[in-house]
């Protein structure tokens, strides 16, 4: 079999959870997962994590620095169900409870290289005022049964959210044996016309 | 000077504490201060006395005295330091505390710079110089010589000294002049009482001494000195280094008075800076600029005026708003630096930029998006990306590797303009494209068809008219003649029109070459080689005339019969206006008539006034006639207009370029620089595919004639679907550049175009680009003209024609090298987009040949014209071929474009296949992880099961199964389930808020007083209550996560040991009684039991094993018949698959079997030596009974909590029921319809699992709608006054639909056998019933339907099926109840641990009963143990057990786990048996009896 050809692609993610901009609320932490289909399977790494909290930084930016290192290694036989990071953040409201500040997915980049992601993120909203001021009080906000909810589509109509602040995640990603197995997720190519052969009558 | 003395004064003062006030006291004081100050001073004063040697010796005593009298009369201010307490007594002695020293060192050193001003200030003073001459010399030297050498401060710090150095002076010189005598005695004695006294706690007394001394004078100082001596020596000791110091130095400039170096001690002040020092110095270091406003001249040149620039007009931006104060500061620092003024402008004012600071005020970038300054500076990785043919983005894979040829012949170009045109080329063109014109003109004879056509139909109407030729045409004749005379009409028309057309065509080349001849006259020279010759072509005159006239006749007559037609027609109309009016004249007439009657002399007047209402009609004028001679003129001018006059000779113009051309050395200088221009020009064409160059031609000369031949052909060799395809002319003049000329778009050929077919086209060019130039050539785009005068302006653009052809190559076999159609449609919209719609979804053209076919009849198209060939041809094929035509439109035309694969394709592919089986969440393919990449890696064996299940969707499998009955039932049984789990799995992927979102419920106010109210419980209440814990949605879990607490409470009534039937009881060794417990109990029921039971020997030692998912917990092992555990015990869950879902977890269908055993102990020692050293025992535990829960139950309960029956086999060897213990209680009777033995628990999963919803979908019904509204009603009502209670009035059928609950309850007749059996006991017929009835095996909907509610079918099914739940058993019962007379009811609700279930209740006698469908079991109504469960086994006696399970039957594998879960192979005893007997008991229709009978058989020695 090995000889006839590699069977699985790899695909590594490195990067990291670098930051994010929440300007009303300081003091977060955020989890990470990876939401991927059946045909995949990680093999190193670790699909899961949950960071330090941050606080804001003195500066202008405001900004919440993790810096939280992703390493994660899949195997797959189909592109389909691609992995997604799916990020939610947590950290303290006024009374100090623990509540999510936001939900975020992406698809890890199809293409080697480095890119630099920059996700909105969303909470649930309550379903009516009543319930929104009791939840604020007691401190216990609606949060996804499941933060891999985000990461798909079916259910979601039911569900009304609200966007707040933005996470700049980093992926370096290699991948293996795509283009072999017939994936060519390079950078695109100038699209249209390959090149025709060169012109016979051309002079020069 | 002075002001700094104030100043000096005031600091003193401020230091001086106590001697402000008492004047008197520092007038005083001073004489006591010099003193100890001069003793501090002394090695200074020594030296600078020393120094000032050379002053006069003379009056020594004078200025001491002077001095003092000074003092004494003089300056207070100056005294004033002099009063301080002695300083060096508090530094020296030290027996001052350190507070006094300091300030008095602070004192003292104010004193000396006041001491140094008083002296400096006295130089100039005449008066007091004299009294202080020496101090003068001291003050001299040292400003003078000392200056240089000495520290400043020293020197200052000794100046300050100045005064008391006066005196110093005086015994220094006396120890000068008189060696013998020790100098500064009197300092000397000062230093002693220096060191000596303590001045500051007595003042008083210190105050005294100095008057005294004071008083004696300087003489006496001068003794005490003397005296006094030794102790200065002493305190010269004491500073050493200081002393040794100075004493060098006095060395050095005292020749040698070593004994005076040595005498004086040297005293010096730690190094300090005086604020004002300070002060001064920092004056010199800095500046602090002044606050005024600077004065304009000094900011400027001198002499030189402000000017104002904004006052001369020019412009001067608003400067940044700087406080005044701080401009000013500015400016004073700017004007203390040496090139200051370069910094002011002309005004005089700082030089400023305008204010930078925009007025509007706008935002700051926003920094919420990390794309900062940085994210565009920041470089971006792109890989190198290696360039491959991607060609197969574009050919379907699989496709053979072709390369499609497109061949491009570009063959020349042709200027139809060109700026170097002169004019004659201008007219040259113009003749060469009217000649061109003419040929085509010529090649089509359009005239010449139309005149034959007007011949023919002239002839059909001829033909028409004549009946007798064609007399079965009759009755269409009129109709087609008169359509014939109108083609006759619009052809006539056309012939005429083209005839013209000719014929000025002829004249204006005529013109044109006229005109080319007289310019060439002109400019007498020739530029083009282009000849006109008009051939004459002699006609015979007659024919001609005659044809010519017969033509004119036809042509009047024709019009003639026009006109008589529309004069007929007018006619016709006249007349009926004609009689309109004549019949309105008539009653007008007769009005008037009536009138003239009456008034006939205003007869006249009526006449003219009738008509004036103007309603009398026009009189019709008839319509001129025709008159022949007017048409006939008409007809001839016509002719001898548009047509050759007859006779004349026929025009045939001939261009050749047989004319030469006038060489260069005869032409004038501007032709010959027009030819050079010519030449130097050359021209090239490039070749764009889709807007990308492919290829361009060579480069090639523009020849005198404009003509560019290329001749060459270009292979495009293409990936992908021309979008475009481009020639670009380019045109090199000389070695200036290239210019784009003109873009020429070519068509891309149909894919009938194939080389060696393609005609050559030539595609017209123009060009907008404006050229002059300055020699003949009339440029491009600018007005040039042709008169002399300039008139007639003519603007021509840069034009021309690129003959080329472009076909698609053909490949060697012949096949045309052209991409296929598919791919034309795929990849490129673009392309689609500019195309023809329709061509675009593969038929090129019109579609609807009916349409086509009807236009072209109304249109009444010309089906011999040639240029309709190709279209008439269509037309015939599509209205013949009805077949041809699609008589259906397609929908999705484009979805084939669209299909990943073709069906087959799917089909083949195993990988696909099992692609698409799970995402149709087909059960075995469901859950499948990482489809292989290739088919070759999928093993054929995955379908397998697949593929025999649905083979056997029909089929019946007897192997696994007895009997084909029950095989049947299973099939269907499968089937039913699985269009169930279909209908789920739709369900499933309908989404509710709270399946996505946790969100706290809005606490109302019961849960608020409830939570208020729980504020004042207990905190530790004594009988604690389980609480409910928080629900865990079943999907982010995994293998180890869940566990099932199983927690034994008691038991009751276990079955005990049979004492007769175990000799071993007497070896079993139990410390512990139930003797007390037994022997409680007065009354005894069985006194045969009682009586064997021995004392202190224990009935039973009975502890419970909970098996689940073949893990096995025990307990500890309790004593006696009624034991006490209160146990926990923890199994784990695992899920099937590892899948925690909420749908495969309600279909687990494992169960909970909790076994009660008893503990035996045998001793196996066979030598009673050595009971004393070791105990040997073996433990057997023999199986009493077991309780079965199955796990579904518990996870749709949540929680399993009661008191339950164990299922004791009904032989139970070795073993009694020990039943005299609870009579007593008092409940006896009651309980004697449920003898067995009860355990209880408490069952629950950790963590607590959501169960799963039913599914949210209504079901259709076929019962009437009234009806199920007016249940739905009824229900909705119930839920408001009970909302605990379940109501049930319809449920859902076995296929699916809604029906009422009572549908399924009507008596039926249990069958014969069970009524035969006990014909005179309806008890025990009832009880049999039941028994048969809980047979039927059990198989809860949960489990075969998971998460759908519940199924209900009917009796008949379910004695067919022979599985069910509750409901169809206690339909069942009830139904056979009904049948056998019984009042009977169906109980719906809540049992434990069933949960809801369904139960039959009747109504005997007395009282009624309950039964338990499934079990058979039968309760009183006041049973206290009522809900239980059943399914049942058994356990033997001690040595030889053996169990006797019984079971309904239904499969094989439920039994297996039924003996497993006994534990019986689990004997690790040497030398055991097993034995098995199995006994099956058929009752009707199937209902099948199993007993097992395990047996373990131990060796009994």
């Amino acid at each position: 079999m090995a000889a006839a050809g590699p069977s699985v692609f790899l695909l590594m993610v490195n990067g990291q959870v670098e930051s994010a901009q929440f300007p009303e609320y300081d003091d977060l932490y955020c989890k990470y997962c990876f939401v991927y289909g059946q045909d995949w399977a990680p093999t190193a790494g670790l699909e899961e994590g949950i960071s330090q909290i941050t606080s804001k930084s003195q500066d202008a930016r405001r900004a919440l620095v993790w810096n939280f290192p992703i390493d994660v290694t899949f195997k797959s036989t189909n592109p389909y169900g691609w992995p997604q990071i799916v990020l939610s953040v947590y950290g303290p409201d006024v009374f100090g409870n623990d509540v999510v500040r936001g939900y975020g997915a992406v698809h890890v980049p199809l293409s080697p290289g480095r890119h630099k992601k920059t996700i909105p993120m969303f909470v649930p909203e309550s379903t009516s005022k009543l319930q929104k001021f009791t939840s604020w009080f007691m401190g216990r906000r609606p949060e996804y049964t499941d933060p891999k909810v985000v990461a798909q589509g079916e259910g979601r109509e039911v569900t009304r959210v609200r966007s707040q602040g933005f996470v700049t995640l980093l992926f370096n990603v290699v991948t293996k044996d795509m283009r072999k197995l017939g994936y060519d997720t390079g950078p695109l190519d100038t699209h249209g016309i390959s090149g025709p052969s060169p012109p016979q009558g051309l002079p020069r | 000077m002075k002001s700094k003395e104030e100043k000096v004064k005031i600091i003193t003062k401020e230091f001086v504490g106590e001697g402000e006030d008492a004047e008197e006291e520092r007038q005083k004081k001073p004489s006591k201060v010099p003193r100890p100050k001069r003793k501090k001073q002394l090695p200074a004063a020594g030296c600078e006395e020393m120094v000032s040697e050379n002053s006069p010796v003379d009056d020594q005593q004078e200025p001491v005295q002077e001095a003092s009298d000074t003092r004494l009369l003089g300056v207070t201010s100056r005294r004033g330091p002099r009063s301080l307490p002695p300083i060096p007594s508090a530094s020296r002695t030290g027996f001052a505390e350190f507070s006094m020293r300091e300030r008095m060192r602070e004192k003292l050193q104010a004193a000396r710079s006041k001491a140094e001003s008083a002296l400096l200030q006295d130089i100039p003073t005449p008066r007091p110089r004299r009294l202080r001459s020496p101090t003068e010399k001291e003050s001299e030297t040292e400003f003078g010589t000392e200056l240089a050498r000495e520290v400043q401060r020293t020197q200052q710090e000794h100046d300050s000294q100045g005064y008391s150095r006066v005196k110093f002076h005086d015994s220094v010189r006396k120890i000068k002049s008189k060696p013998p005598v020790p100098p500064g005695f009197p300092s000397a004695e000062e230093a002693y009482n220096f060191f000596t006294f303590n001045f500051d706690p007595e003042p008083e007394e210190s105050e005294e001494k100095p008057k005294a001394k004071n008083r004696h004078g300087a003489n006496q100082e001068e003794k005490e000195g003397e005296e006094e001596e030794p102790p200065v020596q002493e305190g010269v000791s004491k500073t050493g280094e200081e002393e040794w110091l100075d004493g060098k130095e006095a060395e050095d400039l005292l020749l040698g008075l070593d004994h005076a170096a040595e005498d004086f001690v040297a005293v010096r002040p730690a190094e300090y800076e005086s604020v004002h020092v300070r002060l001064q110095k920092e004056k010199e270091l800095l500046f602090v600029p002044s606050r005024r406003t600077v004065p304009t001249y000094k900011k400027l040149p001198e002499n030189v005026q402000p000017r104002y620039l904004e006052d001369e007009g020019l412009y001067i931006g608003a400067r940044p708003e700087v406080p005044r104060i701080n401009q000013n500061i500015m400016e004073n620092r700017l004007l203390t630096q040496e090139p200051g003024r370069r910094w002011f402008g002309d005004d005089g004012r700082i030089l400023a930029l305008p204010n930078p600071i925009k007025p509007v005020p706008s935002r700051p970038p926003t920094w919420t998006r990390e794309q900062d300054v940085k994210a565009e500076l920041e470089t971006q990785y792109k890989k190198a990306v290696k360039y491959i043919h991607r060609s197969q983005h574009l050919i379907g894979s699989g496709d053979s590797p072709g390369n499609f040829q497109l061949d491009i012949d570009i063959s020349g170009l042709i200027f139809t303009h060109h700026p170097c045109f002169s004019r004659e080329h201008v007219l040259a063109a113009k003749l060469a494209q009217l000649y061109d014109q003419y040929l085509a003109r010529r090649q089509r004879n359009k005239a010449k068809f139309l005149t034959d056509k007007l011949h023919a139909l002239r002839n059909a109407v001829q033909v028409g008219l004549n009946p007798a030729k064609t007399p079965k045409t009759l009755e269409t004749t009129p109709k087609t003649i008169n359509e014939y005379k109108s083609e006759i009409r619009q052809t006539r028309k056309l012939r005429d029109a083209e005839e013209e057309k000719d014929r000025t065509l002829l004249k204006t080349i005529i013109k044109v070459w006229k005109e080319m001849k007289s310019l060439r006259e002109f400019q007498r020279f020739t530029n083009t080689p282009l000849k006109l010759v008009l051939r004459k072509e002699k006609v015979d005159q007659k024919a001609d005339e005659e044809a010519y006239e017969a033509e004119i006749q036809a042509e009047i007559n024709e019009l003639l019969e026009e006109h008589t037609e529309e004069y007929e027609q007018k006619m016709e109309v006249y007349r009926v206006t004609q009689q309109q009016w004549k019949a309105w004249k008539k009653a007008q007439r007769a009005k008037k008539k009536k009138k003239k009657q009456e008034v006939e002399e205003h007869s006249a007047n009526e006449e003219r006034e009738q008509p004036g209402p103007g309603e009398e009609p026009e009189k019709p004028a008839p319509p001129e006639p025709v008159d022949r001679a007017v048409i006939e003129q008409q007809v001839r001018e016509k002719a001898a207009q548009s047509r050759r006059r007859p006779g004349e000779p026929t025009l045939i113009p001939e261009l050749s370029l047989a004319g030469s051309v006038t060489p260069n050395d005869q032409c004038p200088r501007v032709e010959v620089m027009r030819r050079e221009d010519v030449k130097r020009r050359s021209l090239f064409l490039k070749v764009t595919f889709n807007n990308k160059e492919v290829s361009r031609t060579e480069s090639r000369p523009l020849g005198a004639d404009f003509r560019v031949h290329f001749g060459q052909i270009f292979n495009l060799q293409i990936f992908n679907w021309p979008e475009s395809l481009t020639l670009q002319i380019y045109e090199t003049a000389g070695h200036s550049g290239t210019t784009l000329l003109a873009e020429v778009f070519l068509p891309i050929p149909e894919t009938t175009v194939v080389s060696g077919r393609a005609p050559i086209e030539e595609v017209e060019f123009s060009s907008n680009q404006h050229v002059t130039l300055d020699h003949e050539g009339v440029g491009s785009g600018v007005p040039f003209s042709f008169e002399a005068d300039g008139s007639n302006q003519l603007i021509l653009m840069t034009s021309g024609k690129v003959s080329n052809s472009v076909a698609w190559a053909i490949g060697e076999n012949g096949i045309p090298l052209i991409p296929p159609l598919s791919q034309q449609n795929i990849g490129f919209r673009s392309a689609l987009k500019r195309a023809d719609a329709i061509s675009s979804i593969g038929t090129s053209g019109l579609t609807d040949m009916k349409k086509l076919a009807k236009w072209a009849a109304e249109s009444k198209l010309d089906p011999n014209d040639p240029s309709n060939g190709p279209l008439m041809q269509l037309i015939s094929v599509a209205t013949s071929g009805e077949s041809y035509i699609p008589g259906f439109f397609r929908l999705e035309q484009l979805q084939q474009e669209f299909n990943f694969v073709s069906d087959e394709e799917l089909n083949r592919s195993k990988r696909f296949r099992l692609l698409l089986l799970r995402s149709q969440e087909v059960p075995e393919f469901r859950h499948y992880k990482q489809i292989p990449l290739y088919d070759r890696e999928i093993m054929e064996r995955v379908f397998q099961d697949y593929e025999k299940r649905l083979r056997d969707r029909n089929v019946i499998e007897t192997k696994d199964h007895i009997d084909t009955h029950r095989a049947t039932v299973a099939k269907c049984l499968q089937q039913v389930r699985e269009s169930v789990i279909n209908r789920f799995l739709i369900a499933k992927h309908h989404f509710l808020l709270s399946d996505l979102i946790v969100e706290e419920e809005v606490p109302n106010i019961s849960i608020l007083g409830l939570s208020l109210f729980k504020l004042a419980e207990q905190k530790r209440p004594l009988r604690p209550r389980r609480k409910g814990r928080k629900k865990v949605t079943a999907q982010n879990l995994s293998d180890g996560d869940i566990k099932l607490l199983v927690n034994i409470i008691r038991a009751y009534d276990i079955p005990v040991r049979k004492p007769t039937a175990s000799k071993f009881h007497q070896t079993s060794r139990s410390s512990r009684t139930f003797a007390e417990k037994h022997a409680a109990s007065p009354t005894t029921h069985s006194p045969a039991h009682s009586a064997d039971y021995p004392l202190g020997q224990v009935s039973v030692r009975p502890f419970v094993e909970v098996s689940f998912q073949r893990t096995i917990c025990h307990t500890t092992t309790a004593e006696g018949p009624n034991p006490s555990w209160n146990e926990e015990l923890e199994l784990p869950f695992r899920a099937p698959n590892g899948d925690y879902s909420t749908t495969s977890l309600q279909s687990v269908k494992d169960d909970v079997f909790i076994n009660i055993f008893d503990e035996v102990l045998y001793d196996v020692l066979e030598d009673d030596r050595e009971r004393g050293s070791g105990i040997h025992t073996r433990i057997e535990r023999h199986w009493l009974g077991c309780v079965k829960i199955p796990f579904s139950t518990i996870y749709f309960q949540a929680r399993i909590d009661g008191t339950f029956k164990i299922d004791i086999p009904p032989v139970l060897l070795g073993y009694s029921k020990e039943q005299s213990v609870m009579m007593e209680r008092g409940f006896d009777s009651v309980r004697s319809l449920s003898e067995g033995s009860y355990i209880t628990l408490f069952i629950t999963l950790e963590p607590q699992l959501v169960p799963g919803e039913s599914v949210r979908e209504k079901f259709d019904s076929q019962e009437d709608e009234k009806l199920l509204q007016a249940t739905e009603k009824f229900r909705a009502e119930c839920t408001l006054k009970f909302p605990t209670r379940q109501c049930l009035t319809t449920v859902v059928d076995i296929s699916g639909k809604t029906v009422f609950v009572t549908r399924y309850l009507k008596p039926l007749n249990p069958p014969q056998e069970l009524l035969n059996a006990y014909p005179n006991n309806p008890q025990a017929t009832a009880e049999l019933v039941a028994r048969y009835v809980s047979l039927i095996p059990f198989l809860p909907d949960t489990v075969s339907f998971a998460g759908v509610c519940d199924l209900w079918s009917t009796s008949d099914q379910f004695l067919d099926l022979l599985a069910g739940d509750e409901e169809e058993h206690a339909v069942l019962l009830c139904n056979y109840f009904l049948s056998m007379g019984k009042k009977a009811w169906l109980v719906t609700g809540n049992a434990i641990p069933e949960g809801p279930t369904a139960y039959v209740l009747t109504q005997e006698q007395s009282h009624y009963l309950i039964w338990n469908p499934c079990s058979g079991h039968f309760y009183g109504q006041f049973d206290t143990f009522c809900p239980l469960k059943s399914v049942s086994c058994l356990i033997g006696p001690d040595n030889f057990s053996g169990f006797p399970l019984h079971m309904p039957y239904s499969e094989m594998k439920p039994l297996i786990e039924a003996v497993y879960s006994t534990g019986v192979h689990n004997i690790d005893a040497p030398n055991v048996e097993f034995a098995l007997a199995v006994y099956v008991h058929p009752y009707p229709k199937n209902v099948l009896s199993v007993w097992i009978y395990v047996a373990s058989l131990i060796r009994n020695r």
